[in-house]
């Protein structure tokens, strides 16, 4: 079970959460292209390595928030609240041999 | 005109665990209970009235005689206070905020148990997910949290004593998983 | 006494002699002893059948991994435990136990008879020998496969036990308690940690058990282990799990633990859960779990009284027992010495010590001269005699060029083997941790961690004794101070003794026995034998993954333990790579078998999921009403009178509410208080109807889609003030609705000031629906008045009834005139009482869901998530009156205009009459164009709704239809799951009192 930091009560069981989707994803104006709604809908983004995601401490303090956590290895490197500053994403380390030699 | 319509508990039939100087398990008597939704300032407004004043500290409990105010989240406050008319002392309560908010009456929607004895903490871990240890779940810590699969509010109001209100509906299933996660303290 | 025990020694109690049998026969074990250690106390090696041979297998090691000695544990015919490991099974007054794998009997078993035909059971066999002809896989071959192969029995009957977990923290969790864990806890504790201290064993000490010789700060082992453990377990930041097993590492350290509390008990308390699952969250995890002997790969080295020399030397110093009488040691490595030195000191006759290598270290060699010991250097088995258990082993010279020289037939009632020892990485692998291969040992050891964890001791590779302790206690401390303790001293240990454990060989050794031919086991649980590893990689697998896959190899309880380095080796060599490039396979949980029980925990039976109760449940199941689950809610069904069944009780109930009055329980509806300045526009936004205008006091329809503009929930809502809504939801969709408000409100719509609070559990409601609802609650009100004038439909009044705070809302979900009286909860059954004797009085009925649901489909009304499904648009679902159009923005609102939803074919919801009155279509059956149409048409729509109309006296049906609405009039037919499809009549939905004359009355 992951260990989440919800930024208002701290590290939490993964279980008091529930993800949702995919962070930043802006509403666009009612004025926008069907293509625009379309992508605001359906196309999220999905790939290996870090990605900004929302979660919601819905088991506790009730707030969506944003993280930064990798898909591969599951780790957190960053929540923040909704309206902060994006934190950075973390280069990724260059996946070294899965099995060192020594001798 | 009718006669007035008796109140009835959501614990009613059902059989409460203990566990001889491990365990107690009691029904927390009825009680006014608010949800706060509002600003820090709404809820600092609140509590020049209602005694205890909501904490802005994540996850802590404030109380003052026989009233407090549980933080549930940064704009969500839980409130309990002794039985009584609850819109009565909601509309005064009100009053005293300028700020918007909103306090609604939700005393029948929860009930609560209190937990107490030396094995109260274990047989809460037996479905609550957090560290309950003394330095992580100090006295006054309170949060919305889980048991098995039922959402709770935990409140440890001592160091042997926990305080657990949740929704009315939950009532069997909470009480049946105390009772099952207390047995084995018995032995 | 048997002459397998000895005289004294060991940790078994010889004062308490416990009866117990295997496989039907009595025999005498001691307090102390494992099955293994009891049976092999009576002589008895064969234990049981493996896989796909049946060939006849012993006791293998003395620990978890033994993958041979796999039995039945029974205590009642409920309580039969298949694949438990005789090894590990603590011996208790009583107990029953049963070999496995073989019929009729143990020792002859007929389908053994695999093995002479196990040119058909090589690597692979499924997937080649049976494919024709095609029908007889499904019937005779899988049948009979599945009957032949197979681990032991599922017993038939429920799980009678119970099983419990536990959520628990911790600075530092030591996994292992042999020397390395022991100090390690030690010192984690002595620098002011919070300490779980887990082995899988009855006692902690784990390879010093069995370590009668060394000795630690100058005490026996025996002294210096009662000491550390006695310490640990006075302070009361430790916690000791005996018994217990970490067998599965998950992320951010979390570590489960499945603790064995009864299994070792003859009468266990009935209050004990059989099994405790210990769910750690641990800032710091010392991984102390040691290494596994691994056995030599030579011709038929799979028979009974062939074991690990290590296990043998365990065998005798923990358990006072001799597995034999004349043994032959077969080894690469220092270790098996000891075990020899051991075993002819106790009394065992040792032939003679076969060394692979061609120069063991003069020192291991000339201590075993010392004691009288025979050593062969470069020495090797090509094979072994025996039946049921071994009687002789080939030992022949390795030459320089690995032929075999001279040869001698050695008899031998035991064979003790070692290969070399494997770290064992299964927990560091699982989290996720990297791996290091050592060249010069072969061994692959824990690189860096996955999480926060620390390997110490042979699991690292580290053999000394006195290294490992200094290494454990040094990493307790440092763990300690990780976790954010003070810390603690540096403190070094010194012992005397300790087990030599360098050499090892990988693969097959030497031999001259035509490998095409010979027998030579990897795998012994799964029958893979060398020549298997070879043909896999002759077909092509290259990468270990695969190979264990194509051959089983390390599947199952051995999950590699035992096997994995020397498959590894002998496919690296037939690839021609090194072994490290090959791979290692994935170790995966659980590291040895765990019970279902173990994973359910306390989640059975009526604690499986909550049960939502209604205030008013009790009354309902009084008064004999079924209940059917809508989410987690039980609702009341319908309410049967004497000798009526459903249909009858529902017909009743319908014409009841539509000639005199009816009641039902309508509390598990969803309620959110929506309150603010604010308040109103974020209802505009958040559901398609305008709100600004609704007066207080007055109820509004609510139709939500979200943004893709589909059809998400619905319910009434009710103004209670300028700044307070009063919204319900349908029973299933609260908590998303609630999610979904929340959701927007803290994220996109944060310019408004508006504040929501689940009120679901708040009210109790009680419908009262027909012509004489005003006329029962008209005794019960008090401060409302509800005339017709005064309240009319879709209102709502704040007021008392029966003494209590209520809301009446003047709604209706049957057509008839309505009221649903909210009032706080715990008054639910009071005031429900109160208007039953009413309703009874004026001639009605309480009613169920069943009743309600015709009642609202004579209506036409509509169930979001029955009528809709997330694909229709409220104009499609026939509410598309109640969109604002005039707003400017709520969810759904440019969904709605996307192209796709307002061009040609678009489903809509409309009402079936089928032509034959008397006949409900199936909910789901689709709707095409004829009785019969061709192969390949598409369906035209299906049947969301189908109900018996008592009170039209036939069926009524609705449906979402491609046009539907430009098809009124037409007919469609419906297909049956019974026989061919039959015509029915596209209609309005709305079946019943079309013009509303009975709602506004």
């Amino acid at each position: 079970m992951l260990l989440v930091t919800c930024p208002y009560c701290g590290p939490r069981p993964e279980i008091e959460f529930r993800q949702a989707g995919e962070a930043h994803i802006a509403r666009p104006a009612i004025t926008c292209s069907d293509d625009e709604w379309a992508d605001f809908l359906y196309m999220r983004d999905n790939h290996k390595g870090y990605m900004r995601e929302r979660w919601r401490h819905v088991a506790g303090c009730g707030r969506f928030f944003n993280v930064v956590r990798h898909t591969v290895t599951d780790k957190f490197v960053a929540s923040y609240k909704v309206g902060e500053e994006k934190p950075a994403i973390p280069a990724e380390a260059a996946a070294g041999p899965r099995v060192e030699i020594v001798r | 005109m009718s006669e007035t319509a008796t109140r009835l508990s959501a614990f009613a039939g059902l059989t409460l665990p203990a566990v001889r100087n491990r365990l107690s398990v009691t029904v927390a008597p009825d009680a006014i209970r608010y949800s706060l939704r509002g600003s820090p300032a709404a809820a600092a407004a609140l509590g020049a009235v209602f005694g205890p004043v909501p904490s802005t500290t994540a996850c802590r409990a404030t109380s003052a005689g026989d009233r407090a105010a549980l933080w549930l989240g940064p704009d969500e406050w839980y409130l309990l206070a002794p039985d009584g008319d609850a819109a009565a002392l909601a509309a005064s309560l009100s009053a005293a905020i300028d700020e918007p908010h909103a306090l609604v009456d939700i005393s029948h929607r929860n009930v609560g148990l209190i937990l107490k004895g030396p094995r109260a903490a274990d047989v809460l871990n037996g479905a609550c997910p957090l560290d309950l240890s003394e330095t992580a779940f100090p006295v006054g810590m309170s949060t919305r949290t889980l048991y098995a699969k039922a959402e709770i509010i935990l409140w440890r109001t001592g160091l042997d004593t926990f305080r657990v209100e949740f929704w009315r509906s939950f009532a069997g299933y909470i009480v049946g998983l105390i009772a099952e996660n207390a047995r084995e303290h018995a032995v | 006494m048997s002459r397998f025990r000895t005289e004294a020694g060991g940790r078994v109690k010889r004062d308490k002699v416990l009866s117990f049998t295997f496989d039907g026969v009595a025999y005498q074990g001691l307090t102390g002893d494992t099955l293994a250690s009891a049976l092999l106390a009576n002589g008895v090696h064969l234990v049981g059948r493996s896989f796909k041979y049946h060939r006849p297998r012993g006791i293998v090691t003395a620990g978890p991994e033994d993958q041979n000695a796999l039995i039945t544990l029974r205590r009642d015919a409920a309580r039969e435990t298949p694949n438990l490991r005789a090894t590990q099974v603590e011996l208790y007054q009583g107990l029953e136990a049963e070999s496995q794998n073989r019929w009729p009997s143990l020792k002859f078993d007929v389908n053994a008879i695999n093995g002479l035909a196990s040119s058909l059971f090589v690597s692979g066999f499924y997937y080649k020998t049976f494919m024709w002809p095609r029908s007889f896989w499904k019937n005779v071959y899988e049948p009979r496969i599945r009957a032949a192969a197979g681990l032991g029995k599922a017993p038939a009957k429920a799980d009678p036990d119970r099983y419990t977990s536990r959520y628990v923290h911790c600075d530092v969790l030591v996994i292992g308690a042999g020397p390395a864990g022991l100090t390690a806890a030690l010192a984690a504790k002595e620098a002011g940690a919070t300490v779980i201290l887990a082995d899988e064993g009855a006692e902690f000490g784990g390879s010093l058990l069995g370590d009668a010789v060394t000795t630690i700060e100058g005490k026996s082992t025996d002294a210096w282990m009662s000491d550390v453990v006695m310490n640990l377990a006075m302070s009361d930041k430790v916690r000791m799990l005996a018994r217990t097993t970490a067998f599965g590492y998950f992320a951010d350290n979390f570590v489960a633990l499945v603790e064995r509390v009864t299994d070792h008990l003859a009468a266990p308390s009935d209050a004990l859960p059989r099994e405790r699952l210990w769910q750690v969250r641990a800032k710091q995890v010392i991984l102390a779990t040691g290494a596994l002997e691994r056995p030599l790969v030579f011709p038929e080295n799979d028979r009974p009284g062939i074991m690990m020399a290590e296990a043998g030397r365990s065998f005798l110093n923990r358990y006072g027992v001799k597995v034999g009488l004349r043994a032959v040691v077969f080894t690469a490595t220092d270790s098996a010495y000891r075990a020899a030195i051991d075993l002819k000191q106790a009394g065992v006759d040792i032939q003679l010590i076969a060394d692979l290598r061609a120069r063991p270290p003069a020192d291991v060699v000339d201590e075993a001269l010392a004691c009288g010991l025979t050593v062969r250097a470069a020495s090797t088995l090509c094979g072994t005699q025996g039946g049921l258990r071994v009687s002789a082993a080939e030992v022949g010279e390795v030459n320089g060029d690995l032929t075999i020289g001279r040869k001698e037939v050695v008899d031998c009632d035991v064979v003790l083997m070692s290969g070399g020892w494997t770290p064992n990485i299964n927990l560091h692998s699982q989290s996720r941790g990297r791996l290091i291969y050592n060249e010069t040992t072969q061994n692959f050891l824990p690189g860096a961690p996955g999480y926060d964890n620390v390997s110490i001791g042979a699991c690292k590779g580290t053999y000394d004794l006195s290294a490992t302790m200094n290494e454990g206690y040094a990493a307790g401390e440092a763990a300690a101070r990780a976790s954010g303790r003070k810390g603690g001293m540096k403190k070094g240990f010194s012992s005397l003794g300790g087990l030599a454990m360098g050499g090892g060989h990988l693969g097959v050794v030497p031999h001259d026995r035509d490998p095409g031919r010979v027998k030579a086991f990897v795998d012994f649980q799964h029958d893979v034998t060398a020549k298997d590893i070879k043909l896999a990689t002759r077909e092509g697998f290259q990468s270990i993954e695969h190979v264990k896959r194509f051959t089983t190899t390390g599947m199952a309880t051995d999950q590699g333990k035992t096997s994995n380095m020397n498959a590894l080796a002998i496919a690296a060599k037939a690839i021609g790579k090194a072994i490290p490039e090959v791979g290692l396979t994935t170790f995966r949980l659980p590291y040895t078998p765990t019970t279902f029980g173990n994973f359910a925990g306390t989640a059975r039976g009526d604690l499986f999921d909550p049960i939502r109760k209604t205030p008013m449940h009790d009354w309902a199941a009084a008064q004999g009403a079924p209940f059917e689950n809508v989410a987690l809610w039980k609702r009341a069904w319908y309410f049967p009178k004497a000798g009526e069944d459903m249909h009858a009780a529902v017909n009743r109930e319908c014409k009841t509410v539509r000639t005199t009055v009816g009641m039902f329980d309508a509390s598990t509806l969803g309620k959110i208080e929506v309150v603010g300045p604010d308040a109103a526009e974020f209802m505009n936004r958040m559901y398609v109807n305008p709100w600004t205008k609704l007066e207080i006091g007055r109820c509004r329809y609510g139709i939500m889609c979200r943004d893709d503009g589909f059809v998400y929930d619905d319910g009434v809502v009710g103004r209670m003030a300028a700044d307070r809504f009063h919204v319900t939801t349908t029973t299933g969709g609260a908590p998303r609705v609630m999610n979904l408000m929340e959701d927007y409100l803290q994220t996109e719509f944060t310019d408004l000031k508006v504040f929501l609070t689940s009120t679901t559990e708040q009210w109790a409601v009680i419908a009262v629906q027909g012509p004489k609802a005003r006329e029962v609650l008209a005794p019960l009100v008090e401060g409302i008045d509800i005339g017709k004038d005064a309240m009319p439909h879709m209102s709502v009044r704040e007021g008392r009834i029966c003494g209590v705070p209520t809301r009446l809302f003047r709604i209706s979900f049957t057509g008839e005139l309505g009221f649903e009286v909210n009032v706080p909860a715990d008054y639910g059954q009071g005031v429900l009482d109160a208007i039953w004797r009413e309703v009874r009085e004026a001639g009605g009925c309480a009613y169920g869901t069943e009743a309600m649901h015709v009642l609202r489909a004579e209506k036409g009304y509509i169930i979001v998530g029955q009528d809709t499904d997330g694909t229709l648009t409220p104009d499609e679902a026939g509410v598309g009156w109640a969109v604002g159009k005039a707003k400017a923005d709520f969810l759904g609102k440019r969904g709605l205009m996307r192209p796709d939803l307002t061009g040609p074919s678009r489903k809509q919801l409309i009402g079936l009459l089928t032509v034959d009155p008397k006949r409900v279509p199936d909910e789901g059956a689709q709707l095409v164009a004829s009785a019969a149409p061709a192969k390949g048409s598409h369906a035209l729509g299906h049947v969301t709704s189908a109900y018996w109309s008592e009170n039209l006296g036939r069926s009524i049906a609705m449906a979402q239809l491609e046009n539907g609405r430009a098809r009124l009039g037409e007919t469609v037919y419906i297909t049956s799951l019974t026989g061919a499809a039959f015509p029915a009549v596209v209609a309005d939905p709305i079946f019943y009192d079309k013009a509303g004359a009975r709602i506004d009355v």
